[in-house]
Formats: structure tokens, C-alpha cells, sequence
């Protein structure tokens, strides 16, 4: 009648494991992160690639071709050290200029990331990018009198804090009313998008002084005094700017705040669960805002680096085409919302994006095709990232078939797992 | 003469990814009479029943009806076979009348197409006199009492024709006077020939309506024993698979100074309407006062309100003779308020975070699990790995998730954070809903423990068991108010008619 308690005695039942359903979206991410591990943001890349292979493959190009070309064109070539100098100077260009790209990706990937961590969805890095980058355009132009080192960080710092702002407001408004964030970021993107249409019209208050004729829809250049320092390539060639090591240091301060601050505890508790959260003692309010303002700071940021870092002017058209902080909702989902997983996935886009417009050859592909083909594969990835449940069914699957066969040590593993 | 077997399962195995559920589990049941099924939550009692209502499909075994093998796809099947379920959790449609809820799926029609809502009536009325099962065909669901709405259940299978009748954990909704009534139910429907089966981890139940009783414990069949013979003792330790104390055992309360005092509260629930009225109570050191009452009388508003999870209207809550002003949940945790919630699930635990970052949810930011902003993880996991050596916790270490705990073991980590922190008033609300009897019974020796320590004890249940087993003394309550207040040896019954409102201090207003 007595049973021995053997090592496998489980303290977990099934009817408890199905019991209650993860219910914010950050709880639900942490039960399919910790269902798929790193398995499933692999499986929706190769799945993406694959599917975007299919889309070439229609328009009757070869897609192998078409992917051999992007990677080339991004740069990747270089670091197998070709021989050829001709083929190593494009090379190594191309590869600054895709991490060129990926410097503002890391930034908002961050931002979606860390407002995801603490519950929320933040669609407006967007909008948070372009009002950095447009303060850091107004710093750089004016304040020409100050050093170098000084000029630089009050754009940065001006950059930052103008996407806090703009977030912040979002925060607030889902702190007091409860309006929800997803709608008041999209609504903020359109306000940003606004304010530098008028901005920089003709006649607009940063529209440029003496330097560019008043025709034209475009901010004045900034200082030079306002300038990041470029350490590879030419500055007047968009050389890569050491606003590439900020965003790597970003990606170590993201990791260090969610796992070593008393900040990053509440914006975790208040994630997975803002009940518990409460109960804890913890203010959910204070944490909505102040969760917001820290992801828009990082938006802004990325805005702040691009302006001092390489562009330098901006203009109307530019504002219409602004894409960078949308594109940091692809990062932050398939990154999984990590510290590494943003680093590399900012990387994977930002290969994509200059790969995509500068190594494809009218021949390999559709030209027509060319540029979209990394918003294909952007909204295949949030597609995927999106259909996690099925991702995971089918990763599930393939399990079972497996263990429909099991061998001995298995079943010892799972009797003791 | 042995009454014939309608049913049994024979070798029913049934694995889950990591645990068997199931394991070679042999039941049968005879014509006509009351088989409870006893286990502990995830012995195994739910699988077992899903297997025969045709939700799962089992690994190994068979389901043998009336001699004959048969396989279940779905629950349909089951259902056109004469098996009936009434599960915990009802399945009504809570804006359709009783009659629309019982005849779903099997209307009677008319030209085809519509409803024959008279028909359907007549037909409820038909059933509901021929078993005995008073209930109103015309009344909407959502307006009749819980112990109605199990009824309609009851009825809906019936009308299907069900001749055997499974019963999931049915008194877990219920107050006494309603499970006394479905007591009567059963009895009736057995008298008439209908097999039941009788889901519960509740002993003197078992021991009240069952006829045999089969003893599940994970996922193995222990035994089946005729109720004659069977003691509460001699069944706890077949479900436990060791000795149990039942009965809390309790010296007589050493009070002190009041060390809790509500007065004059009144709280509005979610949708502002009052929940509490001008409740007042007081609790001492060494002291534990249970609050009886139905689920939905004010009781969660109120533990809001003294924790300050909640804003009241007006009233105040004093700690150790001090008021508190505006309590908010961070400042009643500060004046010594521990909290046990009453859904661990929810409330007491981040499931995601692990028991070390979980037992520091109060004390986070303050030395030594942080200083100035920065943490600490390890001493978050040092502090973890005593607390889960003294209370016992099992199934993972400091670092092990809070979801992947038992109930169980995730109600120890809660009582162990509250209890470390050493707080004057404990609040603890249904503390052991849903735990298995070995976990009670650890719980409520450890509340008597903190009670023999000089604490204050709120305790809130749904459970009456547990209310006058633990009390020093009880208040009952009914429609946001206090009805009633008992010295610790009040029977039963005289509570449980207080918490329908049967003897009211005063009218409430409507």
C-alpha cells in the first residue's frame, strides 16, 4: 500500500500545468521563449528567407543568386578577407554601411523591446526616431559655439530626452486614462511626422539658413563641432561613426537594468504580471510611464546617432520616408526581446536593408523587387513572430513524432526533467 | 443478488509529456449506485473522467459498457451512450432560460427550423418532476442560485438520457445547506436507477453519499473499499500515502493587545457599487478570526481594502493602534500587513519569475537584496535557499520558475515570504483553496504556529471546514456586512445559515 517516493515523484500535474493561461502579452512571450528556446526565431528567419526565396523564384530569377548578391552587397564578403582590392575596398564599405544600418536598429529594437518587457506594445519608435533626430538637427545647427565633445553629447542627450518625452506621453496617457499604448504611439508617430513636414518646409522655422537655398524643403547642415567622429571610412562618405559602440553599450546597459536594478525587477513584475506587481508594493502607474520614456529615450537615440552621426541634414522627403523605427518592431520580435537576440537580429535587417538596395543586379532580380524584398521579409518575420502558437504546434510535432520512437535514454531524461 | 456493472475501465493508462496520469487504473461501477472517486488534485480523477467522457483517448486499457467494448471520439459519443457529466465549472449559458439551456443541441422544433419554446418547457417541467429536480423552466440562468444552476446541469444530462452520471467535484461551489440538498438529489436519482459518479477530494462527503470508494493517488489506484468500514483516517492516508492529522491541533489563543483594527469601512467593488458596508472588527495578538461567508459577499474587497490594494470610501484600518493614513499597498506592507492573496496565481506569485526573485517581490528595494538601485542576485537566491529549507518547499530550487511549482509548493513560497518578513497582522485569504490534503494540513499547522508567535490572523475562506477548525473566533459575512460573530465551537449549521442572510442584524438595504 505505501508507495516509496522515488526521483520521480513530480510536483507537477498536467491539470496544473494547463491551469492558468499566461495572461499579458510579456507572460505569454516568456512561456514561448521558454517552450522554443532559440530554435523558434531561427525556424522564422529560415522560414521568412525561405518564402521570400519562393517571391524571386515567381518573378523567374534565381533566388540563390538574389541571396548571394545581398550578402555581398551588405559586405559580408569582407570578413572572409578577399584578395582582390578592388573587391575589399567595395567590401569593406558595404560592410560599415550595413553596420551603419544596424546602429540605429539596435536602438529601436531596444525601445520596442524594453516597453514590451514591461507589458507594452510600443509602436511609435517611429515617431520617437524622428522627433530625436529632429532636436538633435536644431542642437547641431545652433549652439555653434560650443566644443566638440560638448556639441555632440547636447545632441545626444537633447535626442534621448526628446523621445522620452514623446513615449512619456503615451505612458502617461495609459498610466491616468488608460488609453492604450498601441493606439497613442501610432497617433504620436503621426504627429512627428507632421511637425517635420511643416518644420522643414519652405519657409518652415528649421527649414535651412544661408547654405541651402530656401526652395528647397531641407534643415541646414549641422556643425562640425556637432559631428560624431568617424573612425572607418570617410565622414564626407558616411563613414561608420563611433555612435556604433553607444548602441552596442546600449545593448549592455538594456541587459544590465532588466537583470541587476530594482528598475529593471519592477519593469519585469509589472510585465508579466501587473497584479502581482501590485501587490508587491510596486507602483504599475510610475512603471508604465516611466518604462515608456526609457524605450522612447532609446528611439530617440537612434534618431540623435543617425543626425550627428551621418546625415546631418534632413529634409521633408526624408521624414515621408522614415522607416527605421517601424522596422525595430522586426528586430525587437525576432530578437526576442534580449539584449543579444536585438544585437543580432538588428544585424540580420541591417545587412538586409543595404544589402538589398546596393548588391542586387537588375539581372538577379526584379528591380521593381529589389528594395521591397526586406519588407517582405520584415513583415514575414512579424507574421511568424506574430503566429508563434503555430510555429511552436509545429515545432511541437515534430517532437512528438520523435518521442513516438523513443530510446531509452530519453525516456530516462524526461522521466527525470 | 450483486447488482449487475454498467461500467468499467479496465488498464487505463494515460501519459502526459513527462508524467503518467493514468497508470493501469482499473474502476467499475454498478447499476444504481454511488461511486466516489478520491484522490488529491493531480491524482489523476480528472484524466480518468475525461477518458470516459470520451475528451481523451487513452494510451492503454479499454472502456467496457455494459459488456461491450467501446471507444469514445469525442464527448458526443459518450453522451449518445448514456454518460452524463456535470463539470466543476458549469457550462450554461447564463442569458438563456433554463429550459433553453437543457434542450440545447436536442430542441424540440417547429417547421423545422425554430425553436418549440413551449414544447421545450413543457418537456423541462416533465423531466424535472419525474427526478424530482425543482427548477423554474422559465427563469434566466444568469438570475438563479449556483445550487439551481447545478440542478439545470444535472437536468441537461438527463435529458439526454444519461444513465450513468459523472459528478466533478460538485460541493466545491456549493454552501452546506445547498450540498445538503444535493445530497437529496443524488439519493433520489439513485433510488431511480441512475449510476453516479462522485469526483472529490473531500473525505466526509465521501464518507456521507458514496456507496464504494475508489482512492487515486498519482495516477495509481490505491484501493476500492465499501463505505462501511472506511474511516476519514484510514482514507486520508490511502490519498496521502502516509499518516495525516486531520484535525488541526490547537491550544487555546494567548492573546494580546489588538493589533488590527477596521472601523467603520466601506469599500465599492469594480463597478463602484458597495461591496463592503460599515464592517468593524478588531483582531488581537495571538489571535486568528476567520471570516465566514458565500464567495461574493464583500470578502475580497475587504482584504483590498486592509492591504491597501484597494481605496475604501470612508473607514480606516489601524495597525498596532497606529491609523494608517491612506493605505496604499507599499505602506501597509511597511507597517508590518502580511498578505496571503487568495489566488496565489494571480496575485501572490509572478509565475515567470523564480522562487528567489518571487520571495523578494516585498523587499526588492531595500538592503540586503538591493542598495541604491543595484541588485543583488545572489543574495536574493541565498535568502531563497533557507526559506525553501524551512518551509519545506519542493519541486526546484532558487532558481526554478514559480509556474513550474505544484499549488502546493507555490502556497509555501507565498506563506514563507510573508511569514519571513515578520509581519504584526496577517492576512490570509483561502489560503489552501485547491491544495491537497498534505499541504493543508502543513498550512494550517504553520497559521497556528504564527498565531502561537503573537501574530494577528485574518483569515478569509470560502472553506467552513477550515473557518471553524482554525478559528479563536468567526464573523460571518453577508452582503458587505458583518451578521454575525461566534466563540470558536459554533456548528455549522448555525453559520451557514447566517451566510444565506437567514438571520440578519438588521435589513440591507436593497
Amino acid at each position: 500500500m505505501s508507495e516509496p517516493l522515488g526521483p520521480q515523484r513530480r510536483e507537477t500535474q498536467p491539470e496544473e500545468i494547463a491551469g492558468a493561461p499566461p495572461t499579458t502579452a510579456a507572460s505569454r512571450f516568456a512561456a514561448w521563449q521558454k517552450a522554443g528556446g532559440i530554435i523558434v526565431p531561427i525556424l522564422t528567419a529560415v522560414l521568412a528567407f525561405l518564402i521570400g526565396g519562393l517571391i524571386v523564384l515567381a518573378t523567374g530569377h534565381n533566388p540563390f543568386q538574389a541571396y548571394w548578391d545581398i550578402i555581398n552587397g551588405a559586405g559580408l564578403n569582407w570578413l572572409a578577407h578577399p584578395t582582390n582590392t578592388d573587391v575589399a575596398n567595395t567590401a569593406a564599405y558595404n560592410f560599415s554601411q550595413t553596420l551603419l544600418q544596424t546602429t540605429p536598429l539596435i536602438l529601436t529594437g531596444l525601445a520596442v523591446a524594453f516597453a514590451f518587457r514591461c507589458g507594452m506594445f510600443n509602436i511609435g519608435g517611429n515617431g520617437q526616431y524622428l522627433v530625436g533626430l529632429y532636436c538633435a538637427n536644431w542642437v547641431g545647427v545652433s549652439f555653434v559655439n560650443l566644443t566638440r565633445p560638448a556639441h555632440v553629447l547636447l545632441g545626444i542627450a537633447a535626442a534621448a530626452a526628446a523621445g522620452a518625452i514623446w513615449a512619456g506621453i503615451a505612458g502617461f496617457l495609459k498610466a491616468t486614462t488608460g488609453a492604450h499604448e498601441v493606439i497613442t504611439t501610432i497617433m504620436l508617430n503621426w504627429v512627428a511626422y507632421w511637425i517635420g513636414n511643416y518644420i522643414f518646409q519652405q519657409g518652415g522655422p528649421l527649414q535651412g539658413p544661408a547654405n541651402k537655398p530656401l526652395s528647397i524643403p531641407i534643415s541646414g547642415d549641422i556643425a562640425h563641432s556637432a559631428r560624431i567622429p568617424v573612425f572607418w571610412g570617410d565622414a564626407d562618405l558616411q563613414g561608420l561613426h563611433i555612435g556604433f559602440f553607444f548602441a552596442i553599450g546600449c545593448l549592455v546597459l538594456f541587459w544590465l537594468i532588466l537583470n541587476r536594478t530594482t528598475l529593471g525587477y519592477e519593469v519585469k513584475a509589472v510585465g508579466y504580471n501587473p497584479e502581482a506587481a501590485a501587490y508587491g508594493g510596486i507602483k504599475v502607474r510610475v512603471n508604465y510611464v516611466r518604462a515608456m520614456a526609457i524605450s522612447g529615450a532609446f528611439a530617440g537615440l537612434a534618431g540623435g546617432l543617425d543626425m550627428l552621426g551621418y546625415l546631418y541634414h534632413f529634409g521633408t522627403t526624408d521624414v515621408q520616408a522614415a522607416q527605421i523605427g517601424f522596422l525595430g518592431i522586426a528586430v525587437a520580435l525576432l530578437g526576442r526581446n534580449t539584449a543579444l537576440g536585438v544585437g543580432l537580429a538588428a544585424f540580420l535587417f541591417g545587412g538586409l536593408l543595404y544589402g538589398t538596395t546596393h548588391g542586387l543586379q537588375s539581372g538577379t532580380i526584379d528591380p521593381s523587387l529589389a528594395g521591397h524584398l526586406t519588407e517582405m521579409i520584415q513583415g514575414l518575420v512579424v507574421l511568424f513572430v506574430g503566429a508563434d502558437v503555430l510555429i511552436l504546434a509545429v515545432w511541437n510535432s515534430r517532437r512528438r513524432i520523435k518521442r513516438r520512437r523513443p530510446a531509452p535514454a530519453q525516456q530516462a531524461a524526461e522521466a527525470a526533467s | 443478488m450483486e447488482p449487475s456493472t454498467v461500467l468499467e475501465l479496465r488498464g487505463i493508462t494515460k501519459r502526459f509529456p513527462g508524467v503518467v496520469a493514468n497508470d493501469h487504473v482499473d474502476f467499475d461501477l454498478r447499476s444504481g449506485e454511488v461511486h466516489a472517486l478520491l484522490g488529491e488534485n493531480g491524482a489523476g480523477k480528472s484524466t480518468l473522467m475525461n477518458i470516459l467522457y470520451g475528451l481523451y483517448k487513452p494510451d492503454e486499457g479499454e472502456v467496457v459498457l455494459k459488456g461491450k467494448p467501446v471507444v469514445f471520439g469525442s464527448a458526443k459519443d459518450a453522451i449518445d451512450r448514456g454518460i452524463g457529466m456535470v463539470h466543476q465549472h458549469f457550462m450554461l449559458i447564463p442569458v438563456m432560460t433554463v429550459a433553453e439551456n437543457i434542450v440545447l443541441e436536442v430542441e424540440p422544433r417547429k417547421a423545422g427550423v425554430l425553436l418549440d419554446y413551449d414544447q421545450a418547457v413543457e418537456r423541462v417541467r416533465e423531466i424535472s418532476t419525474r427526478y424530482g429536480l425543482a427548477v423554474n423552466p422559465t427563469a434566466k440562468v444568469e438570475n438563479i442560485s449556483v445550487g439551481q444552476q447545478q440542478r439545470v446541469e444535472i437536468l441537461k444530462a438527463l435529458y439526454r438520457g444519461a444513465e450513468i452520471l459523472i459528478l466533478d467535484e460538485p460541493t466545491a461551489v456549493l454552501t452546506p445547506q445547498e450540498a445538503g440538498e444535493l445530497f437529496a438529489i443524488i439519493k433520489s436519482l439513485q433510488e431511480g436507477g441512475t449510476s453516479i459518479i462522485f469526483i472529490s477530494h473531500k473525505l466526509n462527503e465521501v464518507l456521507e453519499i458514496a456507496d464504494r470508494i475508489t482512492v487515486l493517488r498519482r495516477g495509481k489506484m490505491i484501493d476500492t473499499v465499501p463505505r462501511e468500514g472506511a474511516t476519514e483516517e484510514g482514507l486520508a492516508k490511502m490519498m496521502v500515502g502516509r499518516e495525516v492529522l486531520l484535525r488541526v491541533e490547537k491550544p487555546p489563543p494567548q492573546t494580546g493587545g489588538v493589533l488590527l483594527e477596521v472601523r467603520d469601512l466601506n469599500v465599492d467593488d469594480d463597478r463602484g457599487l458597495p461591496a463592503v458596508r460599515d464592517v468593524s472588527l478588531s483582531v488581537r495578538a495571538g489571535e486568528i478570526v476567520g471570516i465566514a461567508g458565500v464567495e461574493g459577499n464583500g470578502q475580497s474587497e475587504l482584504i483590498e481594502a486592509i492591504t491597501g490594494l484597494r481605496s475604501a470610501s470612508s473607514g480606516e484600518v489601524a495597525v498596532a493602534g497606529q491609523v494608517v493614513p491612506h493605505p496604499t499597498a507599499r505602506r501597509m506592507l511597511d507597517v508590518g500587513v502580511g498578505h496571503i492573496p487568495e489566488d496565489r496565481q494571480r496575485r501572490g506569485l509572478v509565475l515567470e519569475f523564480s522562487i528567489a526573485e518571487n520571495i523578494a517581490l516585498h523587499d526588492y528595494n531595500k538592503p540586503p537584496a538591493s542598495r541604491f538601485g543595484w541588485l543583488f542576485p545572489r543574495r536574493l537566491i541565498q535568502r531563497a535557499r533557507s526559506l525553501i529549507r524551512e518551509f519545506d518547499v519542493r519541486g526546484g530550487g532558487p532558481q526554478t520558475a514559480g509556474g513550474a511549482l505544484s499549488g502546493g509548493n507555490q502556497q509555501k513560497v507565498v506563506a514563507a515570504r510573508e511569514v519571513s518578513r515578520d509581519p504584526k497582522v496577517l492576512v490570509a485569504a483561502q489560503p489552501t483553496r485547491g491544495l491537497d490534503v498534505g499541504a493543508i494540513e502543513y498550512l494550517h499547522r504553520r497559521l497556528v504556529e504564527e498565531r502561537d508567535e503573537g501574530r494577528a490572523i485574518l483569515l478569509i475562506s470560502l472553506e467552513l471546514d477550515e473557518i471553524l477548525s482554525l478559528s479563536d473566533r468567526i464573523l460571518v459575512m453577508y452582503e458587505g456586512r458583518i451578521v454575525g460573530e461566534h466563540s470558536g465551537d459554533v456548528t455549522e449549521e448555525e453559520i451557514g445559515l447566517e451566510m444565506l442572510g437567514g438571520r440578519r442584524k438588521e435589513p440591507s438595504p436593497a
